[in-house]
């Protein structure tokens, strides 16, 4: 039978699914069945990110069956979405962005989120697996075969630390995927370019050139720096640099465009959603042709009577200039930095989305603390850039961002970006994701780089503890930046104890602007230092059974040491030194102490 | 899909196989003997058939399982477009703007269910308004011809308006449990 390398988007708020053949090379987007009213199976390229958890003899029997597998208990994609609406509290939404959450436990039965006792909750990982398991139904009733016997190519955000690509390498395992490798958003956005352009890729670029990537998802977005090198006359692609984590995205945008219209107005939740609904609608109309000066919204009655129960409304062409343009990509300084709201003693526990909706202010924010990489200058300067992201659509969003970037670069003497002319934007990264599959079977340019980002332990120093004040933190380099698929980092010198029969906890950090940091260096106080980010933490138990001595309580000398999985995530383990045991140390994904 | 779900025009094709499977083959044998040989029996045979054929379908298939496919389109127009609150009401009472706001709700849902549903291309080439010549020979379901009708093809004419075929049509499956005579449930919500 052949084979193929399919690749899976699994996005925050669509999913969607496209492959190659590896005997012809040839491959295309599958399209996904799904419910769209109970009872009701159609095909759409995407999958919409939702779950809603069904209440028993809330819809007939039957209602919720697909294709290739009877359902009773909950619903995903578009039926989810839809209904969801009208039960928000029976609706998962944004599981991926909960998978990155380091503050909660992202195994436990979090979602839905604020749901009464009565809902069955799931784990943002099982709410990725129950996706990835219709996908592989859809993957079936296209007829190409399994896809556990396929070779599975899986993006996350570039942002996604080590504990979140662990977890979505768990989801995959738990919806019985066997051959999983991640890959990055960005990265795939870029090989689906490549794809999409062919040979004129070489004409395209040259070595020298800066590639940003600007991934504005459904409700993230990910910013790429790929540089292209050459090496013995061939062009290379190598991934330099990475953006943090932003929960902002073009969902976020129909919602402002929702409030603002609905300032003043009496909707109920239902009408709201039907309002968000048609400011994109409208938002999109606006965008297509930019002679209209308005495009009109109307919301139908919740009641049978339409004629006359139908709220009118317009948007605006200045609405859409307003609150679009100039509130997510407004224009500002290379210096501006995005506003972080003051963290107060009692945070609310939900997912940390962005407080400053400035998508350039997180540009600028990028470019300039990547000043390792700027040769000299106040910020890196790209020479080209790829958008990606629904939310791109729309013309004037793309030549915001570029006029921005380009009076960045103007004031520090560079010369403009050219834009690089992708695909479709909604489907891209699973594209992408199926090339780079082809890729690795040794056609095309492949995107190297290896992790971006260096992890460290932390090492409290041995201060007297003063009361009220945190003792500073050292932090140890375990894995160094760029280290590839595959490879181990070397083992540092310091050495550690573990206590047999009991949990060590290590605290751990990263951080992707830290590029020449080696395994066994040192740094002092990470806690304060903005170039550190702490992520969950990681932890052994050292059993009885697997020590030598055997006995509970005694001190076993060990070393770190950190390697990249073919899959690509991180594993640490404990080398007893001086003996041969080996332990894998977990990262922890219950949830750090804030 | 069950035969009842298919579409009238399919519905005996299936039945009459399934009918004939039930019929051995040295039965079949001797039946197209005497179909060669006694034309009469080849008549009353396929009267019989059609007979047994009618029957079935009346008593198997209620018309809402019979046309169950126009009842999901007409589901599907409702739920995206709300057509059936749009037909149902009396709108002679209303201002144009108010029908205004609420046919933009019936066409913007419906189209984007439409366009799910049907691919739709114009059944004839060409620019309304301009001349055409329809040749011998042409498709007398996808022209229809209209005013001086005589003398022989090519007809010389304007083409006044290009038609529509479904290019490709994708119904949704449906459930076998559902009732298809359920346009909208009703919606109570729950405070």
């Amino acid at each position: 039978m052949t084979r193929h390398t399919v690749g899976i988007d699994l996005g925050t708020t669509n999913c969607a699914l496209a492959f190659r053949d590896l005997s012809e090379g040839s491959g295309d987007v599958v399209s996904i069945p799904q419910l769209t009213a109970p009872g009701v199976v159609e095909e759409r390229l995407l999958l919409p990110s939702f779950i809603y958890v069904v209440k028993q003899g809330e819809f007939p029997d039957g209602a919720l069956d697909l294709p290739w597998e009877k359902q009773f208990a909950y619903a995903a994609g578009d039926l989810a979405r839809g209904h969801g609406a009208k039960v928000p509290a029976r609706l998962v939404a944004s599981a991926k962005s909960w998978l990155s959450h380091s503050s909660v436990d992202r195994s436990s039965a979090l979602l839905p989120w604020q749901a009464p006792p009565e809902v069955e909750r799931i784990s943002p990982v099982e709410a990725s697996a129950r996706y990835l398991r219709h996908l592989a139904g859809a993957w079936k009733m296209s007829r190409k075969g399994d896809l556990d016997s396929e070779e599975v190519v899986l993006t996350v955000p570039a942002s996604f630390d080590a504990a979140a690509r662990e977890l979505t390498t768990q989801a995959a395992k738990q919806a019985g995927l066997q051959d999983v490798t991640l890959l990055e958003e960005p990265q795939a956005a870029l090989y689906a370019w490549i794809e999409s352009v062919g040979d004129a890729f070489r004409k395209t670029v040259k070595v020298g050139d800066v590639i940003l990537v600007v991934d504005v998802g459904g409700g993230t977005s990910d910013f790429s720096l790929i540089a292209v090198t050459e090496q013995d006359g061939d062009l290379q692609l190598t991934r330099m640099a990475v953006g943090d984590h932003i929960l902002l995205g073009g969902d976020n945008m129909d919602l402002t465009l929702a409030h603002h219209l609905a300032q003043g107005k009496n909707l109920d939740s239902w009408q709201f959603v039907a309002l968000t609904y048609g400011c994109r609608q409208a938002k999109e109309l606006l965008f297509a042709d930019l002679k209209l000066k308005k495009a009109p919204i109307s919301i139908p009655s919740r009641g049978s009577a339409l004629v006359g129960g139908t709220i009118k409304m317009e948007l605006t062409r200045e609405d859409v200039t307003r609150v679009l343009i100039d509130g997510f990509m407004p224009k500002v300084l290379v210096t501006d930095l995005p506003r972080t709201a003051r963290r107060t003693g009692l945070t609310q526990v939900g997912l940390p989305y962005a407080q400053d909706p400035g998508i350039t202010r997180h540009l600028a924010a990028f470019l300039t603390r990547q000043s390792r990489i700027a040769e000299g200058r106040s910020f890196v300067h790209p020479t080209a850039i790829l958008f990606n992201g629904g939310v791109f659509k729309a013309r004037a969003l793309k030549e915001r961002v570029t006029e921005v970037l380009n009076e960045w670069l103007a004031k520090d003497s560079g010369a403009p970006v050219k834009e690089l002319e992708g695909g479709n934007l909604d489907l891209a990264v699973a594209r992408g994701a199926a090339y780079y599959g082809w890729v690795r079977h040794g056609h095309g340019i492949r995107i190297r780089g290896g992790t971006a980002r260096a992890y460290y332990v932390g090492v409290e120093a041995a201060v007297p503890a003063v009361p009220g004040l945190e003792p500073p933190v050292k932090a140890l380099c375990v894995a160094p930046f760029g280290m590839e698929e595959g490879s181990n980092a070397d083992i540092p010198p310091q050495e550690f104890a573990l206590v047999v029969g009991e949990p060590t906890v290590f605290r751990f950090f990263s951080s992707s602007v830290r590029r020449e940091d080696r395994a066994g260096d040192m740094i002092d106080d990470v806690v304060r230092n903005e170039e550190f980010e702490e992520v969950a933490p990681i932890e052994t138990t050292l059993s009885i059974k697997s020590s030598k001595s055997g006995e509970s309580g005694k001190l076993v000398p060990v070393n770190l040491q950190a390697a990249v999985t073919e899959v690509g995530t991180l594993e640490l383990r404990c080398l007893e030194k001086g003996g041969s045991g080996r332990w894998k140390l977990e990262l922890n994904v219950r949830g750090k102490e804030e | 899909m069950s035969p009842a779900l298919c579409g009238p025009q399919k519905e005996p094709i299936l039945n009459y196989r399934f009918y004939m499977a039930h019929i051995g083959f040295w039965d079949r044998v001797k039946m197209a003997w005497r179909i060669l040989i006694k034309a009469p029996f080849a008549n009353k045979l396929v009267e019989a058939l059609n007979q047994v054929e009618a029957a079935r379908t009346r008593a198997a298939l209620p018309p809402e399982r019979v046309h169950a496919s126009a009842l999901t389109l007409l589901a599907a127009l409702q739920r995206e477009g709300r057509l059936v609150d749009f037909l149902e009401q009396e709108v002679a009472g209303f201002s144009d703007e108010d029908i205004g706001a609420a046919a933009r709700v019936v066409h913007g849902g419906c189209r984007k269910a439409f366009r799910q549903f049907f691919v739709i291309a114009p059944a004839a080439p060409g620019i309304e308004g301009e001349p055409i010549t329809v040749p011998s020979g042409f498709d007398a379901q996808r022209i229809r011809l209209t005013g001086n009708l005589s003398g022989q093809p090519p007809f010389k004419g304007t083409l006044k308006h290009h038609g529509w075929v479904a290019a490709e049509v994708r119904m949704p499956s449906i459930a076998e449990t559902l009732d298809p005579r359920v346009i909208a449930p009703a919606e109570v919500e729950l405070s």
